[in-house]
């Protein structure tokens, strides 16, 4: 056993007056429900998190539609207004960054690219990178964490072992040293795709030890559970076990810490691209934006801000749709 | 959480004979982490790029650099010989130095030799030494802030749940936890340095002045502080709730020993335990991830030193840096394992 895990507990158990009211409606609907309407029923009644699923899903939609929104509302994201910036400072001329009824976040210095534009095609990258990232991290940590909980022995120690040394890793830095090493043309792709693709791949196996470790441990738990014994008892198989019995009570737990994960990734490619080993330029990204701005912040703050108010905008509404999640599907806040 | 119990049990709990065992194991665990390490960050940085079909010794002359003298730069740094034996000569260098040569040209790196940038033409160790006070002056000072603000509004969130301040403290924590710190970096640096010109925000060695390095500190620390005491009050007030329902917090009340003393002797105790796990990985991550405060506040420190060898391609540096941070976090986590045995018996029997 290694030092005892540091998992985020569940924090506020509904207080005594949300349990009765749930208690109530329980003795209404006499019928049994299922973990996901409990769960729902919850959600509904948690206004903060609901106001975070619409913007999660508002942002999604927009980085759908990015393409679209951008030609109705007039600008490329890529064209040039170089007459729109002052010579003298290379700042844009007017007030607040060049905002005006054709450029409604201004534009960026030196070569006048419509910021609003940008962040359109921005919330692209941090959502793809963000998701895609997730889903590699949870299928990793899930089979993972499965593997060793249900096998145990060598097979334990050894994922274990792996998990314990990528979370002792400083995880940045060699996020940062492995994009930097791969070839900028791979697999077909080139340019900025490569690092997309390089990004979700790197930030998705430093990622898998969280999921898979709490995979790893409620697996443990339940693999002595009655319900395995009754199965085993009648002759199912170990992957009948392990995909039949296991995984459907292990996804409550896989939803709550992917929930959780998003908002983390999409700062961390933020954090890459800021650091100038993200996304290449013309493709924009939040992150690419905020470092080019770093040499602005006293002369045009508003370049700052926007890229800056976007990335904690996303990263707020995962968090605090992910908070909901996790208290409304919580197993001891319905005991 | 539930293999811990399972792991702890009501048997007695061993003495310092039990403290010293679990100490060994630790260590030896440490050690040999060290080595996976740095066998993972060689492979990075050297099988990598050769799968990749990328030449270090190319890169490390520059584009238009003649054959012979990539060849020659491939000689003395001993990049075309197998990888393990790269290895054990970069091992071997650490404790005993190491001479590089091609032909007539001799390079000595003098003992604890960590390689040598061909880029630059120094030896990494000084570039090291030089940079690491900024970075621990840095993760130090902030974490004393996070630590201090960061658990005192955890606590008093937990004991005054749902009211006006456990509410207003949470936001603004949720909040903290959803800023990147290159922005709330920036924003700091606009309104206290330009906009109100409070403070300098230059770096000055702490050799040079005291109050200099004070006030090109106090913004870094800050801001990285807010950042952490968000997430250190959220897992503070998480734990602290449930630490508060358990038996023996009842039990102590039951005893009519004084809430100051429950709180204080009993609830505390136990909430260290994960806020001590937490510290012990973001000090040691802070000692390299402190890369992006770094940046945005231009720190002299190892964040940048390993930036600007990203961006030259200078592998040597980036190998450096990325051992001492590991071997940071290595020895972070070894202190945090030490006080957990002190703090709490059941993990020497683990």
């Amino acid at each position: 056993m290694t030092a005892p895990l540091h998992e985020p507990t569940a924090e506020a158990a509904p207080s005594a007056a949300e349990e009765a009211a749930v208690a109530t409606a329980g003795a209404k609907a006499v019928q049994g429900r299922s973990l996901g309407r409990i769960a729902w029923e919850r959600l509904k009644r948690d206004k903060l998190a609901l106001s975070g699923g619409v913007i999660v899903l508002l942002l999604i939609l927009v980085a759908l539609f990015a393409p679209l929104i951008a030609s109705a509302y007039g600008q490329d994201p890529d064209a040039y207004h170089e007459s729109l910036i002052d010579p003298l400072f290379s700042t844009p001329k007017g007030s607040l960054g060049g905002i005006s009824g054709e450029h409604w976040l201004g534009v960026e210095p030196v070569n006048g690219r419509d910021i609003f534009a940008r962040v359109l095609y921005g919330a692209r990258i941090s959502l793809l990178v963000g998701f895609l990232s997730a889903i590699v991290a949870v299928v990793l940590g899930t089979i993972l964490g499965i593997l060793a909980g249900f096998f145990g022995g060598w097979v334990d120690s050894v994922i274990s072992r792996v998990m314990d040394g990528l979370l002792a890793f400083p995880q940045l830095l060699f996020i940062i040293a492995l994009v930097s090493v791969m070839p900028n043309d791979m697999l077909g792709l080139t340019g900025s795709s490569v690092r997309v693709f390089v990004m979700i791949l790197v930030i998705g196996f430093f990622g898998w030890p969280y999921i898979g470790r709490v995979v790893r441990g409620q697996t443990l738990s339940m693999r002595e559970r009655e319900y395995v014994e009754a199965a085993r008892s009648l002759g199912a198989g170990r992957f009948y076990i392990l995909f039949k019995e296991l995984l459907p009570n292990l996804v409550a737990p896989i939803i709550v810490y992917t929930t959780m994960m998003i908002p983390t990734n999409i700062l961390t490619e933020a954090a890459l691209s800021f650091l100038g080993v993200g996304v290449k330029p013309p493709t924009s990204s939040w992150g690419q934006m905020l470092s080019t701005a770093i040499d602005y912040y006293d002369s045009d703050p508003m370049y700052m801000i926007v890229p800056g108010v976007a990335i904690f905008i996303t990263v707020l509404a995962f968090n605090l749709f992910g908070d909901g999640v996790r208290d409304a599907l919580d197993p001891k806040g319905s005991r | 959480m539930g293999h811990r119990k399972t792991s702890g049990g009501p048997r007695s709990c061993g003495g310092p004979l039990a403290v010293l065992a679990y100490l060994i194991r630790r260590l030896f665990a440490a050690a040999v982490m060290l080595v996976v390490i740095i066998l993972v960050v060689f492979c990075i940085f050297f099988l990598v790029p050769k799968w990749a079909g990328v030449d270090i010794a190319s890169s490390f002359v520059g584009k238009q650099a003649d054959p012979a003298s990539v060849a020659a730069v491939r000689e003395k740094l001993g990049l075309s010989d197998p990888i393990f034996v790269q290895v054990w000569h970069f091992f071997k260098g650490i404790f005993v130095g190491r001479t590089y040569s091609a032909g007539g040209d001799i390079t000595h790196c003098a003992a604890p030799c960590f390689g040598y940038s061909f880029r630059t033409e120094q030896d990494v160790w000084p570039v090291l030494t030089d940079r690491f006070p900024v970075t621990l002056g840095l993760a130090l000072g902030a974490a004393v802030l996070w630590l201090v603000f960061g658990v005192a509004a955890g606590v008093l969130s937990a004991l005054k749940r749902g009211s006006l301040w456990d509410r207003g403290a949470m936001v603004i924590a949720l909040g903290g936890v959803s800023l990147p710190i290159y922005f709330t970096g920036l924003l700091s640096l606009a309104i206290f340095s330009y906009g109100l010109g409070w403070i300098d925000g230059k770096y000055v060695p702490l050799t040079e002045s005291f109050t200099g390095w004070l006030g090109g500190m106090i913004l870094p620390w800050v801001t990285l502080a807010f950042l952490y005491a968000a997430m250190y009050a959220r897992i503070t007030r998480a734990t602290m709730l449930e630490i508060l329902g358990e038996d023996y917090i009842r039990t102590a009340r039951a005893k009519g020993l004084k809430e100051q003393v429950v709180i204080s002797k009993h609830a505390m105790r136990s909430t260290m335990t994960p806020i001590l796990t937490m510290l012990g990985m973001d000090l040691g991550a802070l000692i390299g991830g402190a890369i992006l405060t770094e940046t945005t506040f231009s720190l002299p420190g190892l964040g940048q030193a390993v930036l600007n060898a990203i961006k030259t391609q200078d592998l040597p540096i980036i190998l450096g840096v990325t051992l001492i941070t590991s071997l940071a976090v290595l020895i972070a986590n070894l202190v945090v394992d030490v006080l957990y045995a002190v703090i709490d018996p059941r993990v020497r029997l683990a």
